[in-house]
């Protein structure tokens, strides 16, 4: 029954939800639907913050923000920036 | 703080000191957070949002806390003209004390001697967290989801709530667009008290309806 200390990734993950929902740029009906078609197992297997990042950047790519290259690319970049989320977020 | 450690990522357990070790940014990076990390650059460089506006509004998120809700019910106690606004039209009222609801829909619930309400988000974790801040951990689990709306009573009990045969049971299920918050009933022996005096009774699970107002010293 502990309140959980949110990690600042997950913090950003919430941030980044609300603003592009209030821009516009998916709803949360869009959002729902992308967790809900991860299967039962996502929920066992994930985080709450986990499912809701791959949610926000599903419909982010559906709705043309950018393209799965773009963010594969730019995954593997980070992945050499250093070996935890602080260095690889820059601080 | 030996920085050549062997052990320098391994946060588990406690220092030599007997401190328990505080995770911060220094364990090892996650698929998922280099997707945050990535989503996050590739929306700036778009020009969608900006660095400051991320900071905002997490800013703004770890300012709403359940203090915002118990200044809503508190007035409610007092304010007669504004319970039945709060009742009609909730989400109105909050707004006419200054908070931001956005546009969904916030529907106030009140509890009496003959019904007792309890919120649920079957289906993720939807909450008035405008007034509330964000969900308790437990609120997001499978066991609450799914367990309040089939055996209320039970849950109610094992949060220490022990209700009348009586008492009717209400669970509202909340949908993305229309948030529901407990109004409690005011707690014997508090009449005359002031709003910010009875605010102060008002805990997060009482506005939930896993818990009551705490009763006047």
């Amino acid at each position: 029954m502990d309140q959980h200390d949110f990690a600042l990734w997950e913090k950003r993950v919430d941030a980044l939800m609300v603003i592009c929902s209030s821009k516009g740029l998916f709803t949360v009906d869009g959002l729902r639907r992308a967790l809900e078609d991860m299967g039962e197992d996502a929920f066992e297997k994930h985080t709450y913050y986990e499912r809701w990042v791959a949610a926000v950047n599903q419909n982010l790519i559906e709705g043309g923000v950018y393209t799965l290259e773009e963010l594969g690319q730019r995954m593997d970049d980070i992945a050499k920036r250093g070996p935890t989320y602080g260095e690889a977020t820059g601080g | 703080m030996p920085h050549d450690h062997p052990d320098h990522f391994h946060h588990e357990g406690m220092s030599p000191s007997g401190h328990p070790y505080r995770q911060d940014n220094d364990t090892p990076l996650t698929y998922w957070q280099r997707m945050e990390i990535a989503v996050r650059e590739l929306l700036v460089e778009k020009g969608v949002t900006t660095p400051a506006e991320i900071a905002a509004q997490i800013d703004l998120m770890d300012s709403r806390s359940p203090i915002n809700g118990a200044a809503v019910v508190a007035r409610a106690w007092t304010d007669p003209g504004f319970k039945a606004r709060l009742l009609a039209n909730a989400g109105d009222a909050a707004r006419e004390m200054g908070f931001d609801i956005g546009p969904l829909h916030l529907v106030a619930v009140e509890n009496t001697d003959e019904v007792h309400n309890l919120i649920v988000c079957t289906l993720c974790s939807c909450y008035p967290r405008n007034l509330l801040g964000l969900p308790p951990d437990w609120y997001k689990t499978r066991a609450y989801r799914s367990r309040a709306v089939r055996e209320p009573r039970k849950v109610l009990e094992e949060f220490g709530l022990t209700l009348p045969e009586k008492t009717t049971v209400r669970v509202h299920d909340s949908t993305a667009d229309m948030r529901y918050i407990v109004l409690p009933a005011q707690p014997p022996g508090s009449e005359g008290m002031s709003a910010a005096e009875l605010a102060a009774l008002v805990t997060r699970d009482s506005m939930i309806g896993t818990g009551l107002p705490r009763h006047p010293e």
